[in-house]
């Protein structure tokens, strides 16, 4: 438990994207997983927050706004550890590929952009199995504050950072917030082996990157015959097709 | 005056360097009679004039009710069960412990994070790893161990009934439950006699009488007590 030799054996194939709100990160994973899928390969998808036994907790500690930099750090990394045992470490054992919509960088960065110490995060995380294929969508604070102005009614209390008391004003806060976490990201970059990809590329040939690479992850892995795919979960790969991507 | 100093790095959001209370940790494994000698001392030292906040595990507003209910459908693997005590224990530090602190109360803590690492060992987690994690506590005045061995513990035990978590139900799955506990318990209180002499805890033998337990860690702890009068 938390070493690094113990994932040296794991068959599976791990890929995560990073990337802040309206990064567009999360489109470029579906259509992925969907062309993954649409070409038979069996993939299991995870997502930051969603641990069934951790996420009620995370979500009523943001309701009531219990939570503090250290407090929003753990419970985060619960809900991780949670799904790093139940979906991300089996499915690597089984020799499959595994999606994440972000992964351990997210902690990484926000938590150090609410002033929680950057190796302790990193030590916290320690148990989590390296990525083959980490992927950084980078868009402009400007941009991603107007993409996320275009999709959202409001910005959330924790999203915006408003508990660190930078700003009263929301958007402020937001701005200042996430502009911290681009700092972080950039940084973690340089760190780690992460891939940047330009998210102000179009939709497509952003995709279009993604596959190329993805691809070479991709020998070995188990497939499926492909006729017993459904025709609508082939969607994503026919669009992208008709897009001229492909 | 208590000097804030933690075991690892400093956690954020905590500016003073001096506290006026007294933090004081009662260890001991489950079963032990912890609450119960809390529960005397803290009236004991009340009706003394001592202003005096007990805290234990999974009293937390936070993550208290998340972890009773996780438990009971005995899911949890041992990261995510440490995460959530760890989450659990400093939501109550912030929340409960650290503002007594500030007004120069006693704090009785009902464990402290050395049972919340002894689980984990057993279970397997890494001892640096826990450390690591474990480095954002601050460091008590004092640490109060009850000790006792796993055979006069059972017997405590077979009066009010086994627990599923305190005989390791969790990871010693081909077990009987009586050997399920003597092992478990066996193995945790290995793991804090460790800690006891690591840390230096002040050990006081807990399988006397209430009476005798109570008139031996009360003895313990005044001077830790009186010292904030002096200061």
């Amino acid at each position: 438990m938390a070493t690094s030799d113990q994932f040296m054996e794991l068959p599976g194939r791990l890929i995560v994207v990073e990337g802040i709100d309206g990064s567009g990160k999360s489109t470029q994973l579906d259509l992925l997983h969907k062309w993954l899928r649409s070409e038979g390969y069996v993939t299991v998808f995870t997502e930051w927050n969603s641990s069934p036994i951790v996420r009620d907790t995370t979500r009523r500690g943001k309701r009531k706004q219990l939570l503090t930099p250290m407090s929003f750090s753990l419970i985060h990394a619960a809900d991780f550890a949670s799904r790093t045992h139940e979906q991300i470490l089996p499915a690597l054992q089984a020799g499959v590929i595994v999606l994440a919509d972000r992964y351990v960088y997210t902690a990484f960065a926000r938590d150090a952009a609410r002033g929680v110490n950057r190796k302790w995060v990193r030590d916290l995380y320690s148990f989590a199995p390296p990525p083959d294929l980490a992927l950084y969508f980078q868009v402009s604070l400007a941009e991603s504050i107007r993409r996320i102005a275009a999709a959202r009614a409001e910005i959330k209390f924790y999203e915006a950072g408003m508990d660190l008391g930078m700003s009263e004003d929301v958007h402020e806060s937001f701005r200042l917030f996430q502009g911290r976490i681009l700092e972080e990201y950039d940084a973690l970059c340089e760190e780690y082996d992460i891939t940047r990809i330009d998210a102000s590329q179009s939709l497509v040939n952003q995709q279009v990157l993604v596959r190329e690479l993805v691809e070479p992850l991709l020998e070995g892995m188990p497939r499926r015959e492909i006729s017993s795919v459904p025709t609508h979960l082939q969607s994503g790969y026919v669009a992208l097709a008709a897009g001229g991507g492909l | 005056m208590t000097e804030v100093k933690f075991y690892g790095e400093p956690p954020p959001g905590i500016e003073q360097e001096w506290l006026p209370g007294r933090l004081i940790a009662i260890e001991g494994t489950d079963g032990v009679g912890r609450s119960t000698i809390i529960s005397i001392l803290k009236d004991y030292l009340e009706a003394n004039g001592w202003g005096v906040v007990d805290s234990g595990l999974r009293r937390s507003p936070l993550v208290g009710p998340g972890i009773d209910q996780a438990k009971e459908g005995h899911t949890l693997d041992p990261i995510t069960l440490n995460l959530f005590y760890a989450t659990d224990f400093w939501d109550r530090f912030e929340r409960i412990m650290l503002p007594a602190l500030q007004a120069g109360m006693v704090v009785l803590a009902d464990r402290y994070i050395f049972s919340l690492m002894a689980r984990a060992v057993v279970r397997g987690a890494a001892p640096e790893w826990l450390e690591q994690i474990y480095g954002f506590a601050l460091i008590p005045d004092q640490v109060i161990y009850l000790d006792i061995d796993a055979e006069d513990l059972v017997l405590r035990i077979l009066e009010r009934g086994f627990d599923f978590w305190e005989s390791g139900g969790d990871y010693l799955h081909d077990r009987s439950i009586y050997d399920g506990f003597m092992q478990h318990q066996r193995e945790q209180l290995h793991q804090m006699s460790l800690m006891a002499e690591r840390y230096g805890w002040d050990v006081v033998d807990a399988r006397g009488t209430i009476e005798e337990v109570f008139e031996d860690v009360r003895r313990a702890i005044m001077p830790t007590v009186e010292s904030m009068s002096q200061a």
